[in-house]
């Protein structure tokens, strides 16, 4: 009985302990499809930007994006500040993306190929089906890899163009135009996401 | 105005003049990094991106908002049009940048698209398997050749550029434009001066239309505008320059690598 228990519990923590990969292109696409059901189901703005808000927390590293953002500023930051900057990032991060996206009725995305550059990156390239209003759009997505059972998105790149490139961009120049004083940056991201 | 133009241009192409002889990628990719060029005339650009921004209101975002509604196959062919017109700029540049066997792909898709095209509004090289077209200008080229771009400018009217290739767009107008030629510079019996302005104008309304939601998307979730347009304009630049929109080829990846979540 007792052997028999211990191979079962053998059993058991082999089966559990194995991991289980998620490939970077799979997980794009499963995201997408994910987001745009959502954004073609008959709901309220306010329902679906809720909702894409969830989808984002699972997906997004964040907490990366918003470092990255802060350029060189994020090593003169002190804990409290970093605790407090991760904190109104993620709140402006949500705000902005989710209201990007809400705009959108129902977009298509075919992802088409993926580019390992390390262990820790993937470039997902994927398309943007035309409209009778807009041409098609190349979308290319940075999936941070390390955790290969956990993959996250940390930048989406639209036609070449870098968005979290563009927002490290612009908040340095919110932080030059306010002398490197980082409650500055504070103050604009409360604003943003209190309007 | 024009006087203040004229002395920032001269000002900024002072930091440009340091011509490499033998220029590499990396080199070209370095020199164009949208974070290493400098915002010398922040005030003036601020007043000029102010004013652009006040034209947009009145006059590019309601006539592309009638313009984006108009059926597909129309647009279609105003920008097929504009594409093969821009042919007379493109082919003389991808000779300046060695690209001879493109020159001679670009003349033939000039030809047919003019010809059994309708005047360019049929893009019957593509569907004969032709390359992508890519436009080139005379900026590009002098990038190519190791010229740096010296500082960040925004136009009145004319938008963001840099003072590199404000110099070069003068190229067009003393005889690096075959379209410019025979509609203003020369009296022809063919063309008038308001075919190359109406060309112009359409360029910029069909530009805006295409990207009517993203302006409007970018303009309503930025923390500072002037900032992302001017960073997307210098990451599109580069990557114009580079000819490719491969991200890993056109940023530099070390920022990345350090931030550790997981």
């Amino acid at each position: 009985m007792i052997r028999k228990l211990l191979v079962l519990l053998v059993i058991f923590f082999s089966i559990s302990s194995v991991s289980f990969s998620i490939e970077p292109d799979i997980f794009v696409q499963s995201t997408v499809n994910r987001a745009s059901k959502l954004l073609g189901e008959d709901i309220s703005k306010e329902e679906k930007i809720k909702k894409l808000k969830l989808i984002a927390r699972e997906t997004v590293d964040i907490k990366g994006i918003g470092f990255y953002t802060l350029g060189a500023k994020r090593k003169s930051l002190n804990d409290k500040e970093k605790k407090k900057y991760s904190k109104l990032f993620e709140e402006y991060f949500l705000k902005s993306f989710s209201s990007r996206l809400a705009e959108y009725t129902n977009p298509e995305i075919d992802v088409i190929n993926k580019e390992k550059l390390n262990d820790n990156y993937t470039i997902v390239n994927s398309i943007l089906k035309a409209t009778n209003e807009r041409p098609e759009i190349n979308i290319d997505w940075r999936i941070y890899t390390k955790n290969p059972e956990n993959p996250l998105i940390r930048d989406l790149i639209i036609e070449g163009l870098s968005l979290a490139r563009t927002q490290k961009e612009e908040f340095s120049s919110v932080l030059s135009s306010n002398n490197d004083n980082i409650e500055e940056l504070f103050k604009v991201l409360e604003k943003f996401s209190n309007n | 105005m024009i006087k203040k133009i004229i002395a920032i241009l001269i000002t900024t192409f002072t930091l440009i003049v340091n011509v490499h002889a033998g220029s590499d990628g990396d080199l070209v990719l370095k020199k164009n990094e949208p974070s290493e060029i400098k915002d010398c005339s922040e005030t003036f650009n601020k007043a000029s991106f102010a004013l652009n921004q006040g034209l947009d209101k009145v006059i590019f975002k309601p006539v592309s908002s009638v313009y984006r509604v108009l059926p597909a196959p129309i647009k279609t062919g105003v920008s097929n049009s504009l594409n093969n017109l821009s042919n007379v700029v493109t082919i003389p540049n991808n000779i300046l940048q060695g690209e001879f066997a493109l020159a001679g792909v670009n003349t033939g898709r000039f030809l047919i698209n003019t010809t059994i095209g309708v005047l360019g509004l049929i893009d019957v090289a593509t569907y004969l398997g032709f390359d992508e077209y890519v436009k080139e200008d005379y900026g590009q080229s002098l990038a190519s050749h190791g010229i740096g771009p010296g500082c960040y400018l925004v136009l009145p009217v004319l938008g963001p550029t840099t003072a590199r290739d404000t110099m070069a767009s003068l190229t067009n107008f003393i005889g690096g434009d075959a379209w410019y030629n025979v509609t203003v510079k020369n009296d022809t019996h063919y063309f008038r001066d308001i075919d190359y302005y109406t060309s112009r104008v359409t360029a910029g309304v069909d530009f805006r239309a295409k990207n009517f939601d993203s302006i409007e998307n970018l303009e309503k979730n930025s923390l500072d505008f002037y900032a992302s347009v001017k960073s997307l304009y210098l990451q599109d630049r580069q990557q114009r320059i580079l000819n490719s929109k491969k991200i890993i080829e056109t940023q530099d990846d070390s920022d990345w690598e350090e931030i550790e979540t997981q």
